[in-house]
C-alpha cells in the first residue's frame, strides 16, 4: 500500500499527515513537490492541511493551480484514491476536483477544537470501517470551512450519497450547509474534510477515532 | 499599454459573514441607515498589450481560471 503526501509552501500539518501514514500503513508516504508533474504510482495521495500560499486570494486557490495538482487531477481521474484534509479539502474544491465551495466561518473565528463526526454514507473506500450512523470525535483547526453549495448542486450530492460526514450533535463549527464535514466526488475515490483525522489515531492523542479512516482508505488500496 | 480593474463580489444568495461584520460595526460607529453589505475583491492588472479585444479576452479567461471562485463569485471587468 503505497501512499503519497503532496507538499506546498505554507501547508504545515505534513508531517502529523505522514506520521499517520507511516505508522497504519506501515510504510513512509513518497513527498511530492508542488512543481512535479509527475506522480509515483501509489495507491493513494494525500494533499494535508496548513496555509498553502498563505490562504491568498482565496484559500487553497494558488496552490490548486500549481503543476502538482495537474497531475493530482489525473490520477484522480484515472481512480486513484485522492484525500485532502482541511487545506487540502479547499484545494481540491478550488481545482475542480469536488463539488461546491469553503467560505469564512459563520462566527467569523478560527476554530481549533474537537467536534463529533456522524458517518453520513459508511459506503465509501473511506468510510468502509466506519458503520452508517456511527459518530466518531475529531479534532479541527481553521478558518474557512463553512462548507457552501448551490441548491442543485446540494440536492445533487445529497442525493448521490456525496456526504461522507457531518458534524453531529449541535457541533457544527463554521456554519456549513447541511452541517457537511466531509464529501466525496461522484466517482466516490476523491474525498475532502476540514477535521483532523490524523490527529486522532493513538492512544497519545487522546484516542484512536480517526485511525478507521486511514485503515480503509489504505486497506483498499492494498 | 493597457489598464485594467477586475471587481469580484459574492453571487446572491451566497452568505457573507464578513460583510455582516462590517455592517454591524458601521451602526457602531453611529450611522444610522446603513443596509445590507457585501464584501468583495478589487484587483488593477495593467496588460502590455494594446489590443483591447484581447484584452478583454484574457482578463475574463484570467477570472475563470483564478481570480474568481465562479462557484460563490461574479465578477466584472473593466479597461480604463
Amino acid at each position: 500500500m503505497k501512499s503519497a503526501v503532496i507538499l506546498l509552501p505554507g501547508l504545515n500539518r505534513d508531517r502529523d499527515m505522514i506520521a499517520a501514514l507511516t505508522k497504519i500503513g506501515g510504510k513512509a508516504p513518497v513527498t511530492v513537490w508542488q512543481t512535479d508533474t509527475d506522480i509515483p504510482d501509489v495507491d493513494l495521495i494525500v494533499i494535508p492541511g496548513g496555509f498553502s500560499y498563505g490562504d491568498y486570494l482565496r484559500c487553497g486557490a494558488i496552490a490548486a493551480r500549481m503543476p502538482v495538482m495537474r497531475a493530482v487531477a489525473e490520477k484522480a481521474a484515472k481512480g486513484v484514491t485522492v484525500m485532502g484534509v482541511c487545506n487540502g479539502f479547499q484545494i481540491l474544491l478550488e481545482a475542480g476536483l469536488l463539488p461546491g465551495a469553503l467560505m469564512r466561518n459563520a462566527s467569523l473565528k478560527f476554530v481549533c477544537r474537537e467536534v463529533k463526526l456522524e458517518v453520513a454514507n459508511a459506503g465509501t473506500r473511506f468510510t468502509s470501517r466506519y458503520e452508517k450512523g456511527q459518530v466518531i470525535r475529531c479534532p479541527i483547526a481553521h478558518h474557512d470551512g463553512n462548507y457552501f453549495a448551490d441548491e442543485a448542486t446540494l440536492a445533487r450530492i445529497e442525493g448521490e450519497g456525496q456526504v461522507a460526514f457531518r458534524y453531529a450533535e449541535g457541533t457544527n463549527p463554521n456554519g456549513s450547509l447541511n452541517d457537511i464535514a466531509g464529501i466525496v466526488n461522484t466517482e466516490g475515490n476523491v474525498l475532502g474534510m476540514m477535521p483532523h483525522p490524523e490527529n486522532l489515531i493513538e492512544e497519545a492523542h487522546g484516542g484512536t477515532d480517526g485511525r478507521a479512516l486511514f485503515e480503509a482508505a489504505l486497506g483498499r488500496a492494498a | 499599454m493597457i489598464k485594467a480593474r477586475v471587481t469580484v463580489t459574492l453571487k446572491n444568495g451566497v452568505l457573507d459573514p464578513q460583510g455582516k461584520a462590517i455592517e454591524g460595526a458601521l451602526g457602531t460607529l453611529g450611522f444610522d441607515g446603513v443596509g445590507h453589505v457585501r464584501q468583495g475583491k478589487v484587483f488593477d492588472i495593467e496588460l502590455e498589450s494594446a489590443d483591447r479585444a484581447k484584452a478583454e479576452a484574457d482578463l475574463k479567461a484570467m477570472c475563470d481560471k483564478l481570480l474568481a471562485n465562479t462557484v460563490i463569485e461574479n465578477y466584472t471587468v473593466s479597461i480604463t
